[in-house]
């Protein structure tokens, strides 16, 4: 059986960064496993700009952004398969590996990254009334027919979901000839950034419906029609507000999940808020030596925090794999979501050397204004950050020194 | 006085624009000095970056992505896709290959925004 030092799950932005850093860091024995026919993850289908802002200082395309990082992959020799899928791992870290080319094959790894990125909610995960006729995909599906096959998805299309993959598709499919014939979202507010409801929907006359939902979807074999109606608070449809679209392609923009299966099998602990690998500050899971970054930990807004979060993790692989084990720091501190707070990652914070900082991440649950984010260190406010607008759509970030472990470092917000 | 939001970078200034006389706009609102650039350039001359694909042949894909080097002025982005349906390249491209130069007389070039085997 051949063995790795590392096996990095995942030759997306996540994996590309992690095995980089790590090969930095002196570990030469490196496989990356990718299903897909080429390494770049989801962002070769994201044709669009507005990626590397932090990360290269300078706006540039998805597939650019994965580029670069391909280049200095291609540099370090370390070695990747494509077309490749990974079945089974187990505990002893052997990985059961299946491509038409190379058949079934183990190998085995003495550290593993996870890095296998998320996958969209469809249609089944929010249960829309209504026949089953073609037609109905989701936004990245439509994205990557049109920006990458070369396939239309549709000429009268509707959009359910405001957030920014929903938004850029609308655009998409307008310059493609299109007609889009509005963006439902069932919030009161877009989760997408605000620059693309100007230059997506706004530029091209698009109607944003907020506090929207479809209820239901008609067509035998191609969808002909859908019907919105308002909701109230409660979500539900308001009577009388009914409202029917004529559309052959209703595009679904419903949210991501981080694609577990695997880490799921082999026993890693996983959080039921972000659906990810619970991880502590070194990005390393709950079994020791499996470490996890990316969409696959929790999604993320940016690919830049991707990269970031993905070098803390190819670093300390690195260091596991020197012979650091992590597991053998006792003392240790608990995140957990407090008022207002969806979640928070890490989930545990080990005892830092003095001076070291952590950078803890979190969504709020809804969008305030004008306030303030308290750090509790069991109970003891120990920081307070104000913001004069917090939106669940945008991630936030606290670097934080500990002077001491706690019980639990609970994050609020306080109106 | 015109409202906009600042679509320089993700933050999403909210800017007011008030014009003192003809072509003299005072802005406010924006956090940085790229919001009045950009304000001024909207009140005037309005531009968007676009990306979009063209019909490739020989390669991994069936399309390969583009991009304006620079933005364009917003009313030509309709013919813009026009041009780039005529397009078709071969593979191998490289990132930063001249797709179309100077489309439109706008002097503002197409390229490629990956490379493709």
């Amino acid at each position: 059986m051949k063995t790795y030092d590392l096996a990095v799950i995942g030759g997306g932005p996540a994996g590309l960064a992690a095995a980089i850093e790590a090969h930095k860091q002196g570990v030469e024995n490196i496989l990356i496993i990718e299903r897909d026919r080429e390494l770049g993850g989801i962002l070769m289908q994201c044709i669009h700009n507005g990626f590397g802002l932090h990360h290269f200082k300078e706006e540039l395309t998805g597939p650019a952004y994965a580029e670069r990082f391909i280049d200095l992959l291609k540099e370090t020799g370390i070695v990747y398969k494509i077309d490749t899928m990974v079945a089974e791992i187990k505990p002893d870290k052997t990985i059961k590996l299946m491509s038409s080319e190379e058949g079934i094959q183990m190998v085995k790894a003495e550290a593993i990254i996870f890095a296998m990125g998320c996958r969209e909610r469809t249609r089944g995960a929010i249960s829309i009334p209504g026949s089953r006729p073609a037609g109905v995909l989701t936004a990245g599906t439509a994205q990557r027919y049109i920006n990458m096959e070369g396939y239309m998805v549709g000429e009268k299309v509707f959009i359910l979901g405001s957030g920014d993959i929903g938004l850029i598709m609308a655009r998409r499919m307008t310059l493609e000839g299109a007609e889009v014939l509005g963006v439902a979202e069932i919030m009161p507010y877009s989760n997408g950034l605000t620059r693309n409801i100007v230059q997506c929907l706004d530029d091209y006359d698009i109607p944003l419906y907020l506090s929207h939902t479809i209820i239901d979807v008609r067509g035998k074999e191609r969808l002909t029609g859908i019907t919105i109606a308002e909701v109230d608070e409660k979500m539900q449809p308001k009577p009388g507000t009914e409202k029917d679209v004529e559309c052959d392609t209703l595009l679904l923009s419903v949210g991501l999940i981080p694609e577990n299966e695997l880490s799921r099998a082999l026993g890693v602990e996983l959080d039921p808020r972000t659906k990810g690998p619970r991880v502590n500050q070194f990005m390393e899971t709950s079994l020791e030596g499996v470490f996890a970054c990316g969409n696959v930990v929790h999604v993320h807004d940016l690919v830049d925090y991707v990269t970031e979060e993905s070098v803390r993790a190819g670093r300390n692989a690195a260091a596991y794999l020197k012979g650091k084990r992590f597991k053998e720091i006792q003392r240790r501190t608990v995140t957990a979501p407090g008022n207002g707070i969806g979640y928070i990652v890490p989930q545990e914070i080990c005892e830092m050397p003095e001076g070291e900082s952590v950078t803890l991440l979190f969504r709020v649950r809804q969008t305030y204004k004008n306030a303030k984010i308290n750090v509790l260190a069991d109970g003891k406010c120990i920081k307070n950050v104000k913001r004069p607008h917090l939106a669940p759509g945008e991630m936030e970030r606290i670097d934080l020194k500990l002077d001491q472990p706690y019980e639990t470092l609970q994050v609020e917000v306080e109106v | 006085m015109t409202e906009m939001i600042c679509i320089v970078c993700p933050k999403g200034c909210h800017l007011e624009i008030e014009e003192k006389a003809k072509g003299d706009f005072i802005v406010t609102g924006n956090e940085c000095p790229r919001g009045e650039t950009y304000a001024i350039v909207e009140m005037t001359r309005p531009t968007r970056m676009i990306p979009s694909t063209v019909r490739i042949e020989g390669g991994l894909l069936n399309r390969l992505p583009v991009i304006t080097d620079k933005p364009i002025e917003k009313k030509h982005i309709k013919a813009l896709m026009k041009e780039l349906s005529k397009v078709t390249v071969t593979a191998p491209v490289k990132r930063g290959d001249i797709i179309i130069k100077n489309v439109l007389d706008t002097e503002v070039n197409i390229v490629a925004s990956r490379s493709m085997m």
